[in-house]
């Protein structure tokens, strides 16, 4: 079995899936620590006991998240030593001390208070448990920071000199944690998980909301979940495009196949909306495009001169097609965050915020598109990227391991049916979990009970248990 | 300013995060690995909550000698990785299993059993590849251009099945060791029965491991056994002895902490042979520390950041700890 694959392509399937899963649990878990804090805050703030019940409720969500995302990262930490050993030893003096300083500066912090934040309420008190989950909010941030700094370096190396063994040895720690295109991708993503957070947590108060049950909590949940979408999506839109416009300055390529730019435009290059890109000749089929666009959007000017493919070697562009599109559905679901949240708005100057089912309806189905726009933006600069893992100075071809398809291919399919098994599973009981609030009792399989320990208050199942 | 050899202050720093990797998540991995040996799902949910508030951290530690090695050491991690990439892709998935069995476990009642089964197959499986890892990296990785040069298959030997039985075993002392210090009642009773068992085997796989290794390489030999060598490696022996002695002695007497600490320092010892072994290389026997070392201002940078961070973590690390410290009570809060 997979003797007839290519081993390179094995492995870059493998890292692929691997990441697009592990992504999805910090894309949530960011946000939903800050959520958590803001929650934890105000109910020490306001002591009204509906804040506490909405912390404990995403509480329980966000262990089993976590769980899941610490399981799925640890794989990734050694990933790129099975699959892309040649690439560990030339690039690690760069990206390694970069992700030993997020292992030492947020893995430790996270899981350090993880433990207090989940079961020791009542065994540290309010003030140092809120302490604890601040500290686990900050964890989740520190994080992203460092593995995005690793990412951004990959994209637009800077700051270092090559030796004689072919090592990128670090001269300029600065200039490579601040390197030219973090600042951007930091921001993008941290917004990008704070309206994911948002827009799940509107979803579910939705579905409440339309059910009418647990009006109190989901009305609040609702109101605070469109709010960060009203003011963070535009934001976000603004964001992507300033990412874009760095992208352009020290990646153009990858603009080019993000727009479907195969020709170069000496005179105003037009916006294509939609079409099929074609490598084979190197052209869009059935283009719908406005004129000009682009070079106003990218350059601010109509007339201004934007190179294509045709100036770039066909053996040095990224797969066109995979990019163009990923960028569209990101760009698509932005705009109907964007469109979400101003309805939002709209309603609640109508009074008609907490009855407008329509609106509920569009929060509901808008629930998971945080997480298919967080992948769909990675598969854009990721694959965009390409035929680079380090852009300009490394290719992929050379940076895998030597390790044989048959080795690859086998783990790659255990990775494949163990990941949709397991996390299949996790998804499952998260749903089930999210479509009960504290105050519904259902007799059925589930256990809600705030999560068990040592000093804790009994849940209905460890009652039955004894 | 004196001269500081970074690639020797780092090889410390892995060496004790590798250490207390294996002496954390060993014990939580040895609690699943006893398992079976409690059917009852009281005695199991006990025994889960003893552990659920700090697994988490501990396994962090894996993550450090991970991530740790591609910063400082990047030829040892593009070079071990590879050539150990069967046990390792299979210690990775079997932690998934036994990952989230903490959450999963208590979402379904349904379900619950399939839950502890991927609880006590994980864990088991996670401490027998990394006994693997462990053994395939004493035998020897052969590197050739800067990459790994062996062959698919060079990590199982017979050698490398004994370590990874032992490091089960070793595991399943630490966990039982625990339980006897966490829980009491019936529960510690039957925990100590199991430790004292434990201890006979960890005996016998220790010395097994030990008779061997000298004879795999003749590296090994003369560390161990060349003069004047022996006259320091010898206080090893001695130091596992009195470990033993006060294992035995704790578990016999009806202490609570004293085995627990003494299985710790078992594993100690037995960490500190494998580096008496192993010194200076860091892939036996082929790149040394130095070898493999970044260069000094990726080492440097990061020491910065490891002196500061380091102390830190062990201090809250040490509070979480403190938080849930004392006898699990088995009644606390179902009243």
């Amino acid at each position: 079995m997979f003797e007839s694959f290519d081993a390179l392509l094995l492995a870059r399937i493998q890292f692929a899936f691997t990441v697009s899963f592990h992504i999805i649990f910090p894309a949530f878990t960011i946000g939903l620590a800050s959520y958590l804090a803001v929650l934890e805050g105000l109910w020490l703030w306001t002591r009204r006991q509906v804040y506490l019940d909405i912390f404990n409720f995403w509480k329980t969500i966000f262990a089993l998240c976590f769980g899941m995302g610490v399981v799925s990262g640890i794989v990734m930490s050694y990933q790129f030593g099975t699959n892309w050993s040649v690439f560990s030893d030339r690039a690690g003096p760069v990206i390694g001390p970069l992700m030993g300083y997020e292992v030492l500066s947020a893995f430790f912090l996270e899981a350090g208070f993880l433990g207090i934040m989940l079961f020791g309420l009542n065994r540290v008190g309010k003030g140092l448990h809120f302490f604890a989950t601040i500290m686990v909010a900050i964890g989740t941030l520190g994080s992203a920071f460092w593995i995005l700094s690793v990412n951004s370096w990959m994209q637009t190396p800077a700051g270092f000199s090559i030796n004689e063994v072919g090592q990128f040895v670090p001269e300029n720690w600065w200039a490579i944690v601040f390197n030219p295109s973090f600042p951007y991708r930091l921001l993008h993503m941290v917004l990008a998980a704070y309206l994911t957070t948002a827009l799940v947590v509107g979803a579910v108060a939705a579905w409440h909301l339309l059910r009418g049950r647990a009006q109190e909590r989901a009305g609040i949940m609702f109101s605070m979940a469109m709010w960060m979408l009203t003011i963070v999506a535009p934001l976000q839109v603004l964001a992507g495009d300033l990412h874009g416009l760095n992208t352009l300055e020290h990646q153009p390529v990858k603009v080019m196949a993000m727009e479907g730019h195969y020709e170069s435009h000496p005179d105003g290059a037009p916006l294509i909306l939609f079409g099929l890109p074609n490598s084979e000749t190197q052209t869009v089929d059935y283009a719908i495009q406005i004129p000009k666009l682009s070079s106003l959007i990218l350059l601010h000017d109509l007339n201004a001169p934007l190179d294509g493919l045709d100036t770039i070697p066909e053996e040095l562009h990224p797969p066109v097609a995979i990019v163009f599109w990923s960028f569209r559905i990101m760009v698509t679901i932005g705009m109907t965050m964007v469109a979400l949240g101003l309805w939002s708005l709209w309603a609640r100057r109508r009074g008609t915020f907490y009855t407008n089912r329509g609106l509920q309806r569009l929060a509901l189905w808008m629930g998971p598109m945080g997480f298919v726009a967080v992948l769909a933006g990675w598969v854009t600069t990721e694959v965009g990227r390409q035929p680079y893992t380090v852009y300009g100075h490394l290719l992929t071809a050379d940076s895998v391991s030597p390790i044989a398809a048959p080795a690859v291919g086998a783990s790659l399919l255990a990775f494949i049916v163990i990941y949709f098994t397991i996390f299949g599973a996790g998804t499952f009981y998260i749903l089930r979990l999210m479509g009960r609030l504290p105050d519904d009792d259902i007799e059925d399989d589930i256990e809600d009970n705030p999560i068990r320990t040592a000093g804790i208050t009994p849940g209905p199942a460890q009652k039955e248990a004894f | 300013m004196m001269e500081l050899d970074l690639p020797l202050i780092w090889a410390g720093i892995i060496a004790f995060a590798v250490l207390a990797y294996v002496i954390l998540d060993g014990f939580d991995l040895g609690v699943g690995i006893l398992f079976p040996l409690f059917p009852e799902k009281h005695d199991r949910d006990v025994m889960m909550n003893s552990i659920a508030p700090v697994w988490d951290g501990n396994e962090t530690w894996l993550v450090l000698g991970g991530g740790g090695l591609l910063a400082v050491f990047p030829l040892a991690y593009a070079t071990i990785l590879p050539a150990l990439y069967a046990p390792i892709i299979v210690m990775l998935l079997a932690l998934i299993f036994r990952g989230v069995a903490f959450e999963y476990r208590w979402r379904t009642k349904r379900a619950e059993h399939l839950w502890n089964y991927s609880f006590i197959g994980g864990s088991t499986l996670a401490a027998f590849a990394q006994g693997i890892t462990l053994g395939a990296l004493v035998q020897g990785i052969e590197v050739e251009n800067r990459a790994y040069a062996g062959g698919w298959w060079d990590w199982l030997t017979p050698f490398s099945l004994l370590t990874g039985v032992a490091l089960v075993v070793g595991y399943a002392l630490l966990g039982a060791t625990w339980l006897v210090m966490k829980t009491s009642g019936r529960l510690a009773i039957k925990a100590r029965r199991i430790a004292l068992r434990m201890t006979v085997a960890t005996i016998v796989m220790m010395g097994l491991v030990s008779l061997w290794t000298p004879f795999l390489d003749r590296l090994y030999l003369e560390r161990w056994f060349g003069f004047p060598n022996i006259l320091y490696s010898g206080l090893v022996p001695v130091g596992v002895a009195g470990c033993f002695y006060l294992l035995l002695r704790g578990l016999l007497k009806r202490r609570d902490v004293l085995p627990f600490l003494s299985a710790l320092g078992l594993f100690v010892l037995g960490f500190i042979g494998i580096g008496i072994s192993f010194f200076p290389y860091i892939v036996p026997t082929s790149v040394t520390i130095h070898e493999a070392a970044a260069p000094d201002s990726s080492l440097m940078f990061l020491l910065v950041g490891a002196v500061f961070l380091v102390p830190m973590i062990l201090a809250y690390t040490a509070y979480a700890y403190w938080v849930f410290r004392g006898k699990m009570n088995p009644d606390e809060g179902y009243h």
